[in-house]
């Protein structure tokens, strides 16, 4: 496997689980309260809808002319993943609050049962819940794996290392019977960020004509590039936005907010 | 009125709430292209404005956020 191929596997892997984890929660949420049954139709039809636009947008993307495709994938993922690293160094500086999935486990299932009693048979809130929460959650992992995947010809691999992914989250939502709470989301996310950010960087410039020195050896600088700029914003944001006669914050176990090279 | 709504849900999705990073991404794209035209070497180019954008989308999130936190303080006093 290349370098290029191993980014996709690892971005494309990191960027579902995160969003399968979100999308777990408020399926968990509607099933255990309302109905299993429908809440597993949402899923299925969700999942459906999404494996149609990736069949659908796939051959498209692939059949545009390489330089055209790389600027395209290149702005559409520098654009995604400067707001998946914004928003996870606001979090990490606490200018933005962090997902709890024990707190929207919490709100799906006031919601749930504020909707009404439940009838036997097919039930709509669930299905819907469902649906929307999958779509919503899995939309941005399509947009993920088509632009990967079409860059590099490889949307096949992307599909299994996005499905690698879903497959675990389901196998620990199912071994805990709870929300994956202790999955460090933000450092999830910060990772995602860089990743796109790094691989959208390299693509945009070589679509525009631009060299990178080093060719695809230029990845190797430009990823720990990324990840050292993001953490130093992070770090400098935590620094400003604390009181100064205050000690540093203590860290998150299992959720600190930036990642290590 | 479904066009709209179509429309500004892709917008959401694509560009999301900081429309400045999307358009600057956009003009970096650009500039690098006519760069990379001239006999001058273009690649720094991309790197040098994506990490600005990045600098100056987090200052202005990070003034946002303070600013909306001092005024729910406010308010609560």
């Amino acid at each position: 496997m290349s370098g290029a191929e191993t980014g996709l596997v690892l971005s494309v892997f990191l960027a579902c689980a995160v969003e399968a984890v979100e999308a777990l929660t408020i399926v968990l949420a509607v099933g255990t309260t309302r109905s299993w049954s429908s809440a597993m139709t949402g899923v299925g039809a969700a999942t459906l809808l999404l494996a149609v636009i990736v069949a659908a947008l796939g051959p498209a993307l692939t059949s545009l002319p390489i330089d055209a495709l790389r600027v395209v994938v290149g702005g559409l993922l520098l654009i995604f993943g400067l707001q998946w690293l914004r928003k996870a160094i606001l979090r990490s500086a606490g200018l933005k609050a962090k997902h709890d999935e024990l707190e929207t486990f919490k709100g799906e299932v006031e919601a749930a049962r504020a909707a009404g009693t439940r009838r036997p048979g097919f039930d709509g809130y669930a299905f819907t819940v469902s649906f929307k929460g999958v779509l919503l959650e899995g939309l941005e992992v399509a947009f993920i794996v088509l632009t990967f995947g079409a860059n590099q010809h490889r949307i096949p691999l992307a599909a299994a290392a996005a499905a690698l992914a879903i497959v675990l989250v389901i196998a620990a939502g199912l071994a805990a019977r709870a929300p994956l709470a202790k999955v460090p989301e933000n450092t999830m996310k910060f990772a995602v960020g860089v990743m796109l950010s790094s691989f959208g960087m390299f693509w945009g410039a070589e679509g525009a004509g631009a060299h990178w020195p080093g060719n695809d050896a230029a990845l190797l600088g430009i990823i720990p590039a990324v990840l050292v700029v993001a953490n130093a914003l992070a770090w400098s944001l935590r620094r400003a936005t604390l009181p100064s006669d205050e000690p540093a914050m203590p860290a998150e176990a299992g959720d600190r907010g930036t990642v290590s090279a | 009125m479904h066009i709209r709504a179509l429309f500004l849900s892709v917008w959401e999705f694509v560009v999301g709430d900081d429309w400045r990073t999307a358009l600057g991404v956009v003009l970096a794209l650009a500039l690098t292209s006519l760069l990379a035209e001239t006999a001058i070497s273009a690649w720094w180019l991309l790197p040098l404005a994506v990490f600005g954008l990045l600098a100056l989308s987090v200052r202005r999130a990070a003034r946002e956020a303070t600013a909306r936190s001092e005024v729910a303080r406010s308010g609560s006093d």
